[in-house]
Order: C-alpha cells, then structure tokens, then sequence
C-alpha cells in the first residue's frame, strides 16, 4: 500500500529530479487522460487481448491448428470440443483463429516497423534539406500516393509471388507515403527552432541533426498515425489473403479462411463467419486506440 | 498556399487562379509520368519473359528473335520507356495474354459495371450521409451523434468482402430479398443480350433507355447489395466528415448572429452553414467516389460482378501481366484524375482557397 503512494507521488512529483522521473511522470499522466474514455479502453483491452492470444497460443488453442479429421468435417459452432465448429477439412475453426492472431500480429508488426521508419527517413531530409531534394523526394511520394492502395499491392505481389513475407513488402510499400507528409510537416515546424540552430552552431552535420535532433520531433505525431493505420494494415492483408495472394494455406489466417468459407456459406455459415468476426473485432480495437491516443497526444485534431 | 494574398486587393482575381489550375496540371503531368514509371518498372523486373507469354513455349528461336523485335525489347530501356508512355498515352495499353484482345479494349468492356456500381454506391452514400452528419453536429452528444460515430468506427474496421458475404447470406441465401452475385440472373443475361442496345454498358440505364423494366427491376435487385455494401463505406465517411465540417462551421460568429437576427433554427443549419461547407464536402464526395471505384476489387470479387476489379484479379491468376498492369494504370489514372478535379473545383468555387 504504501509502496503504491509513493510511486505515485514520486511520478506526480512537480519538481522532477532525473530524466526518467520526468519520462515516467509524463507518460503517467497521459495514461490518465487515456483511461477517462471508456472506448479507448475497450480498445487497448482488444489489442493487449490479441498479444496475450499470440503469445499464449498453443496452451489456448484446444486443437492442432492444422490437424486434419474428415470424420469431424463441417460441425457447427457449440459441438462439443468444437467452440466454433471445423472447417471442410475437421480442422477447429477456434484454434485456427487463435493461431491466426500470430499471423496478423507478424503482418502488423513488420508494417509498422518498416513503413514509418522509411517515411519518417524520406519525410524528414525532404523537409530539413528542402529545395531540389524536397521537391523530388515529395514528388516520388505523391506518385506512391496516388496509387490506389490494394491494387499497387496486388500489382506488387503479382511481381514477387505471392506469400506472407510478399504480402508484408507490398504493404509497407504503399503505406508509407503518408508518414513521410505527416514526417515532413513536423520537421518544416522544427527546422528554423533555435536548439536546431545551436546544435548547427557546434558543428552538427545535416544526417547527425536530421536523425538525433528532428526525427525525435517526429516520432509521436507518426505513432498516432501508425495506430490508426494499423486497422488499414489488418484489412489490407486479409484483403489480399482472401483474394489468395497473402498467406498461403494450410497456415490459417483469417482472410483466407474467410475466402475458404465462401464455397458453404450458404450451407455452413460459420466456417467464413467466425474468422470475419476477428478480423472486426481487432481492427476496432486498433481504430478505438487510436483515437483515444490522437486525443490525449495530440489535442488539436480531436473530434475530427 | 505559396505566397500569403495581397491584402490590398480584396476582389478575386482571375490571373492567379489560373496560374493555380496550371500548376496543378503540371502536377497532374509529373503525377501521370510516375505513374506510367511504376508500372513500367514493375512490368520490367517482372519474371515472367514478356516474349515467351506472347509466343509460347514451343516457338522457334527465328519466332523468338521476331516476337523480341516486335516487341521493341532490343531497344534501349529509356526508349522503351519512352514507348510505353506514348503508346498510354494514345489509348494503346498492350494485348492481353489471356483474351488475345488489346487490354485497353477489355476495359472498356469491364469498367462501365464499375462505373455503375461506384456511383449508386456513392448516391446512397451521399443520401444517407449528408443529413446524419448535419444532424449529427446539431446535437452533439445526442444518441443519434453517438450512432453515426458507431456506423464510423463499425465503417473503418469491418472487411468489405467479409459483410458483402453476410449480406448474402442474409438478404439472398436466408431472406430471398435480393438477386445474387452477378449482374443479371441467367434467365435475363440472354434476353440484355439481344433485346437491350448498348449504349452506356450500365446496365440499369440501357434498359431504361430500351424501356425494358423486367430486365431493369432485375438488374435492380442484382445491384442493390453491392450498391448498399459499398454505400454504408461511402456513408460512414461522408458523414464523418460532414460532422466535423458542420461542428467548425455552426460554432462561427455569422451563425450566432443569423441566431440572435431570429432566423429559424432549420434555415440557419440547412441553408447558411451547409452552403458554407459545400466545397470541402464536394471534395470528400469526389475522394469517396475514386476509393470507391478502386475499392470494388473486393466487392466484385465476393459479388461476381465483372468490373474492372474482377479483371484485374482474374489476370493476375493467369500471369496476364499487361492485363494487370493496363487495369492498374487505369485506375490510377482515374484516381489521379478525379483528385486534381477535387483541387481544380477547390480553387475556382472556394475564394479562400488561393
């Protein structure tokens, strides 16, 4: 109890005396802000949920996710040992799921780590350096974004094979040019600041500031927007698994079990139902946090 | 948004909007170059050999050496590019693998299903989503704000192919309300066939042209689900973004004053601040409209409904590269196009926008 109220006080103290005290206490405060809307709450409980179901996948999944019974074929949901019935080939639709979270996990993971890093790169020399390497750096951006998202990914993918690392590339490869606007943005409102001008002053080279002093700057304005992203991402990698260019059976990931599903749906209607449902509901997971994080990060854009 | 307005002058000057829609054109120019350079780029690392997808694998090495040349493949790669552009741009996208017809031809054929559905999907969406937003805005906070936000946040994280499957399953398979996937039911395919000229390739409008209502209402009954799936998107963002737009606006001085002034409440929020934001909400409907026109790759798919989509994703399972490429250039091109309108429109309607 008492240990409780201290760590408390130590984060709430007004007078900081280390860098991580005032770290600690900032982000205390915006956990604050965050936990005050409900929706964003649900949202992180989604999201922790579907890390805690990758991680813990094989001791949560009752079945061989890829174990075959045709004796056990096409059950509806609530058969005993089946929560969510099996699939054409006896495999259990609810162990599927669970191993699918891996899947998509992996997906994210990998977009959100290469695209913005890439468009914060781009965003941030085009706006610090300006003139000719702006122009063509926004140039080339602006032609990515032109590019109609799913079809330049599945253009890409008709070029690379389809395949779960494929499908990756393809994606972060249209996702990207926003970040590098958003990156961009930032940095022209940072480039003229004074400490800028001072670290140029001791002798700083452009890639030593672009990389230490502005891209820094940068980095909550592009979390917000790989937050909201991440629903896209999610979407457009079942999109493209459905349409049999993603992940590749047997592995089960949910839009391609959606597209499996398609041939009973009349008949079965769980089998291209159930793996639809997770897809919706971790991607409004991810869409809820991330508007409770523009909120809290970012006051000047709520309620837009 | 490059030099701040001249505060002398007040009255809109001509000469500086033009030069405004110049260089949009000019983007327009560099945007559409790029674009071709994607595309180009992607055909050329490709691993398929162009020359043996024309040809055949049996060919001998004279036919080879012939279909190369023919190909222009023995050209510099700056002359090749060169080529492919002047060639787009005079309407000539390659011959397709799969059909054996020009690509450019194919489109024409697939894109008016497209056309179609995009935009009774976009009327829906404008419909239903310009009044729930303005609605929305006048109460904040009400039961009816808190729904459209619902249908937003419900809007932005279900798969599109997934609710076109439930809608199926509900509306055709459990309730009978509707036609089901494809255009037209069999019966009537033969009869649009011979009976219904062609002239727009949409098929409602044709057989309203021809007088044919069976064939119209069953159209109908094909389109509506697709329309709908596509519409609650189109919806849920229009009125998004009407919400806010309407929030900016209705918190404004001129509105407090045509309040204090006794105007009715209705004609203050319908007339005075709607035409306010009319312009940036054209430009959300055009944005809407060119997702939605690509967006249908999905839908078309779950749907069978043969637009430009579904040729692009049959192509691309049969290795059919300039059918792929061809329908990803139009598109583009399309998206392109109806953005810079939005701009265009942006900053000829709108006097603040220079």
């Amino acid at each position: 109890m008492t240990t409780v109220t201290t760590m408390t006080q130590w984060l709430r103290d007004p007078a900081p005396r280390s860098r991580l005290q005032a770290r600690a206490g900032q982000l205390w405060l915006g956990w604050l802000r965050l936990r005050r809307n409900r929706l964003t709450v649900i949202g992180l409980s989604i999201v922790l949920l579907l890390l805690l179901v990758a991680a813990f996948a094989p001791w949560i999944a009752p079945h061989n996710p890829l174990a075959q019974d045709l004796s056990q074929r096409l059950l509806p949901p609530l058969s005993p040992g089946h929560l969510m019935g099996t699939d054409e080939f006896g495999r259990d639709i609810f162990s599927r799921i669970v191993f699918g979270s891996r899947i998509t996990l992996y997906i994210v993971t990998l977009v959100a780590l290469t695209a913005p890093l890439f468009g914060l790169i781009v965003g941030t020399v085009a706006g610090y350096f300006g003139g000719i390497v702006d122009q063509v750096l926004m140039r080339i951006t602006d032609i990515f974004l032109a590019f109609p998202r799913l079809i330049l990914a599945l253009a890409l993918v008709a070029v690379l094979g389809p395949g779960i690392e494929n499908a990756v590339l393809a994606i972060a490869l249209t996702a990207w040019p926003p970040y590098a606007r958003v990156a961009r943005a930032e940095t022209l409102t940072v480039r003229s600041s004074d400490y800028i001008a001072a670290a140029r002053l001791q002798g700083a080279g452009g890639a030593r500031i672009v990389w230490g002093h502005v891209m820094p700057m940068c980095v909550p304005s592009v979390i917000i927007r790989v937050t909201l992203d991440m629903a896209g991402v999610i979407l457009t990698a079942a999109g493209l698994g459905f349409l049999g260019l993603g992940v590749q059976p047997p592995l089960p990931e949910w839009g391609q079990m959606i597209s499996a599903g398609r041939k009973f749906l009349f008949d079965q209607w769980w089998v291209a139902t159930m793996p639809g449902l997770a897809i919706a509901t971790v991607s409004l997971g991810f869409n809820l946090l991330g508007d409770g994080l523009r909120d809290v990060l970012d006051p000047r854009s709520s309620g837009k | 948004m490059t030099t701040p307005p001249d505060p002398v002058s007040i009255r809109p000057r001509l000469w500086p909007r033009l030069r405004g829609v110049a260089g949009v054109l000019v983007a327009l120019a560099a945007t559409l170059l790029g674009l071709l350079l994607v595309t180009f780029v992607i055909g050329r690392v490709v691993p398929i050999d162009p020359v043996l997808a024309v040809i055949g694998e049996r060919a001998t090495q004279a036919q080879y050496e012939a279909a190369r040349l023919s190909l222009g493949l023995d050209r510099p790669v700056w002359e090749q590019f060169a080529i492919y552009v002047r060639d787009a741009l005079t309407g000539d996208l390659g011959t397709s693998i799969r059909t054996r017809t020009p690509v450019a031809d194919d489109i024409r054929r697939f894109f008016p299903a497209t056309l179609e559905l995009a935009t009774l999907a976009t009327i829906i969406g404008v419909i239903l989503g310009i009044p729930a937003g303005v609605l929305a805005a006048t109460k904040p906070g009400s039961l009816l704000d808190q729904a459209v936000r619902l249908i937003g946040l419900i809007g932005y994280s279900l798969p599109v192919f997934w609710l076109g499957l439930m809608g199926l399953l509900l509306f055709y398979g459990i309730l009978g309300w509707v036609g089901g996937p494809g255009r037209l039911s069999s019966g009537y395919e033969m009869m649009f066939e011979f009976d219904v000229p062609r002239v727009t390739g949409m098929i409602l409008i044709d057989t309203a042209l021809a007088g044919q209502w069976a064939i119209f209402r069953n159209a109908l009954s094909h389109i509506i689900l697709p329309a709908g799936v596509l519409g609650y998107y189109s919806m849920a963002y229009i009125s998004r973004m009407t919400r806010s737009f309407m929030m900016n606006e209705l918190s404004q001085e001129y509105i407090t004053t045509a309040r204090v002034k006794g105007m009715p409440e209705w004609r203050v929020v319908w007339v005075h601040a709607l035409r306010n934001v009319q312009v940036p909400l054209i430009t959300v409907i055009v944005l809407s409209y060119a997702t939605l026109l690509e967006g249908s790759v999905l839908t078309e798919t779950v749907f069978a409904w043969p637009g430009l989509g579904l040729y692009i994703t049959t192509a691309l399972f049969s290795a059919d590269m300039p059918a792929v490429l061809g329908g990803t250039v139009v598109v583009g091109m399309v998206f392109v196009g109806l953005n810079m309108f939005s701009d265009i429109l942006y900053r000829i309607v709108d006097p603040r926008a220079r």
